[in-house]
């Protein structure tokens, strides 16, 4: 690690030690309040800690794997944006999606019940 | 109902896994006969190469080559081999339903057919169409760019046989065991381990696995080419249309491809480890593989017939002598289909039931992404308006797409709109649109490259009365064989039939197998066009530049040097080897030595390996697919071992080759 702290493009122990410290406050925050059992609701819980974890993801690509508009002449950029609105429209629609084919499903108890009926029909 | 992934009674041999005797289809008089074909005519082959001794060269000069030329030369013959196969199962469907009215059963059993129908999408979507584009794509694109190979010249060449692979693989289950019977996107539950347990299935995974691999590096290698070699001053406007086609299609390729990996990963794990990722059985869903899949599939579309926009963009304007029109929307039109191709999959599958709101929103999207397709084809209208058009071969295929193309994407919009899809689903409505799009878009293109860049592959043109026959044969047989499946697609004719009872609709299906006969007419036109000009090639000879083009691929001697240009261009501009050519350039007397990279079995052998692997793991031969897998690691690492890697030419031999073909 220290010998590539020397070039300028695999950025300055400065900005490493900042990714460092960034890195660790957001890995520590969360285990505090689940260790901690700070008194929120569950779903405030599950925001922050997903929260959390995307920020993590932004320190680490920012501080550790130098995406900047100045790398690469601002592909790795370009790459990442790209990137990240791939996977938001594959995931945020996939949930969308399934959602709502699973809210416009015949409630199971119907379903038992239509096909009882069916069998003493049929 | 807990789907056991083994079947009971089902012996499972420590040495052949699961394959015996009985399944070699030697009770199939249609099977024997093809493999007796096959096998007559691949051992003739063998006899000629070995007296002609054809071997040396072949493994020297081809199978090791990391040029891409070659190996964009050697998609292309993978593609027209695959595309004869792929044909034969869609005559042999054409036929079936011609006969198969009004109670007769025609005479293909229905899982025969079932097979028939499921290799006929794999082969043409994976193993022609796809072959087809990266081999133009290969060839074409670091020519275009004025650069000497590829950036990653071994990758392109392991993944040109890892493509090879899935083909073989796909072919080997035409004789040993069977193919799936489960339509080219395999949905589950059908393709799950409960409903196909017999080879064909896995075949079918593993095959696309495999293929998948070199796809992808493929996509990898040709975007770092375009970003990285680009030759010196070339800047991404400058650029030509087809450059930027092929930019964005191997990004769709990067972004896409994965996940159809995973989703036929999760599958694999569901038929090989009993998992539940799309069964109803402990929380899985079915649905979600058809959204996965689809996900993967509606880029693919546009993977596909992105390019074939780049190949008519540089063909109409060569041919109306005059620039592109509107480069710049032509650019951005590429781009916005590039990232709207990702919001419209749900429309594959409107009927399964999100409801309206979900329904809307992607019938809306499909509609948009329309638009920057509009805005491609008036570009090459105004490209021909005012222009000396020249009605030649490559033309004739680009105003055949022009119209075929507006209609098949009008009957696509059509079927945007969900209520209409909620009466057209699974129709031969929507087979006719497909294809209306897919060979009006596509094939049309590859013939039209084929025409337009075999005299810079090979030295001559192709003859030009067959090309046209060609043309003509494909364009109105494509007429005969679709348009009457509208039809039938509007009375509700569903796809993938066997048989159907109403004998009202026979003549429209015998006139749709008179259509495939008249495409049949136009494949042969083009190997009786091949062979023909390969032996008139003398007569046929023309120049470097024989359409008088406009891009840096035709500065390049006809065929190329291994080396494609004996010195660096400095690129001021758009259409550069026009203002080369107005301004009289001709290479400077003096050459360097070049720098090139050298051949190497190492991805052969890898695919090799790679081919063993899938075949072991579809047989579960599992010591066969253990050794296969440890061989392709140990390759993979003794390769980075491999230092002699690059060689170069020297200065005399460059002035030698330039000397006997000055070029521009």
């Amino acid at each position: 690690m220290s010998a590539h702290t020397q070039h300028g493009s695999h950025g300055s122990m400065g900005t490493l030690m900042t990714g460092f410290a960034l890195a660790a406050l957001l890995t520590i925050v969360p285990f505090a309040l689940v260790m901690g059992e700070v008194q929120i609701s569950r779903i405030t819980m599950i925001g922050l800690i997903m929260g959390l974890a995307a920020v993590q993801i932004l320190v680490h690509l920012v501080f550790f794997l130098h995406v900047n508009r100045s790398a690469e002449g601002g592909w790795t950029l370009a790459a990442s944006i790209f990137s990240v609105i791939i996977l938001v429209i594959v995931l945020a629609g996939s949930l969308w999606v399934m959602h709502n084919m699973n809210e416009n499903m015949m409630p199971m108890p119907d379903m038992d019940h239509m096909m009882n009926l069916q069998s003493q029909q049929g | 109902m807990s789907t056991e992934v083994a079947n009971a009674g089902e012996v499972i041999s420590p040495i052949f896994g699961r394959l015996t005797l009985d399944w070699i289809p030697y009770h199939e008089p249609i099977l024997i006969g093809t493999f007796a074909g096959v096998a007559l005519g691949g051992l003739a082959v063998l006899a000629l190469m070995t007296y002609f001794r054809l071997w040396m060269p072949l493994w020297r000069d081809w199978v090791t080559s990391v040029d891409h030329k070659k190996i964009g030369i050697m998609y292309m013959v993978l593609g027209f081999i695959m595309m004869v196969r792929g044909f034969a199962d869609a005559l042999m469907m054409r036929a079936q339903q011609a006969m198969a009215a009004g109670g007769a059963t025609g005479y293909l059993p229905p899982h025969h057919f079932d097979q028939v129908f499921t290799a006929h999408g794999v082969i043409m979507i994976f193993f022609v169409a796809m072959a087809f584009v990266t081999g133009v794509m290969n060839y074409v694109m670091p020519a275009q760019i004025g650069a000497r190979d590829v950036a990653f010249p071994f990758l392109n060449n392991f993944s040109f046989w890892m493509t090879v692979a899935g083909a073989l693989l796909v072919n080997i289950s035409l004789f040993v065991g069977e193919f799936g019977r489960v339509g080219w996107l395999a949905f589950p539950p059908l393709s799950g381990a409960a409903y196909s347990t017999g080879p064909g299935m896995d075949y079918y995974l593993w095959s696309l696995q495999i293929a998948g691999v070199g796809t992808t590096l493929s996509g990898i290698n040709l975007i770092a080419t375009i970003l990285k070699m680009r030759a010196p001053g070339m800047k991404l406007m400058d650029m030509s249309v087809f450059t930027w086609t092929t930019l964005c299609t191997n990004v769709l390729i990067v972004a896409a491809f994965p996940v159809l990996t995973a989703s036929l990963a999760l599958l694999t794990l569901d038929r090989y480890l009993g998992t539940h990722f799309f069964t109803n059985d402990f929380g899985g869903n079915a649905m979600m593989y058809i959204n996965l899949i689809w996900i993967w599939g509606h880029p693919e579309v546009y993977i596909l017939i992105i390019p074939c926009f780049g190949i008519f963009s540089e063909i109409v304007a060569t041919f109306s002598g005059k620039p592109l029109f509107g480069y710049k929307a032509m650019v951005y039109a590429t781009a916005c289909i590039m990232v709207l191709s990702f919001v419209v999959w749900l429309h594959h599958f409107f009927t399964m039931g999100s409801g309206a709101n979900v329904n809307t929103f992607f019938g809306i999207t499909t509609m948009i992404i329309s638009v920057p397709t509009g805005v491609k084809i008036f570009n090459w209208l105004f490209t021909m308006y005012k222009g000396q058009v020249r009605l030649e071969v490559p033309m004739l295929w680009t105003i055949g797409f022009l119209v075929t193309f507006t209609i098949g994407g009008m009957t696509g919009v059509l079927l945007a709109v969900p209520p209409v899809d909620f009466q057209l689903h699974n129709t031969l409505f929507l087979i006719a649109h497909f294809h209306n799009v897919i060979i009006g878009g596509v094939v049309f293109a590859v013939y039209a490259a084929v025409s337009y860049w075999w005299p810079k592959a090979f030295g001559f043109k192709l003859d030009d009365r067959l090309g046209k026959a060609t043309f003509w044969f494909w364009f109105i047989g494509f007429w005969f064989a679709f348009m009457p499946l509208y039809a039938l697609g509007l009375m509700g004719v569903t796809r993938r039939m066997n048989s159907y009872a109403d004998a009202a609709w026979q003549p429209y299906f015998i006139v749709a197998a008179f259509g495939a006969l008249l495409i049949l007419c136009g494949i042969i036109c083009t190997f009786a066009n091949f062979g023909y000009s390969i032996l008139n090639r003398k007569k046929l000879a023309c120049g470097n530049d024989p359409w008088n083009g406009r891009t840096l691929e035709w500065a390049m001697q006809s065929p190329p040097a291994p080396y494609n240009f004996p010195q660096e261009i400095h690129v001021r501009g758009r259409d550069e080897f026009w203002r080369m050519k107005q301004e009289g350039f001709t290479w400077a007397e003096s050459y360097a030595p070049i720098h090139m990279p050298k051949n190497t079995a190492t991805g052969f052998l890898l695919a090799a390996f790679a081919l063993a692997f899938g075949f072991a793991m579809v047989w579960y031969i599992w010591w066969l697919a253990g050794l296969a897998f440890l061989a392709m690691i140990a390759i993979g690492i003794g390769h980075t071992f491999n230092y002699n890697r690059d060689y170069f030419i020297p200065a005399t031999t460059v002035t030698a080759t330039e000397a006997k073909g000055a070029t521009a």
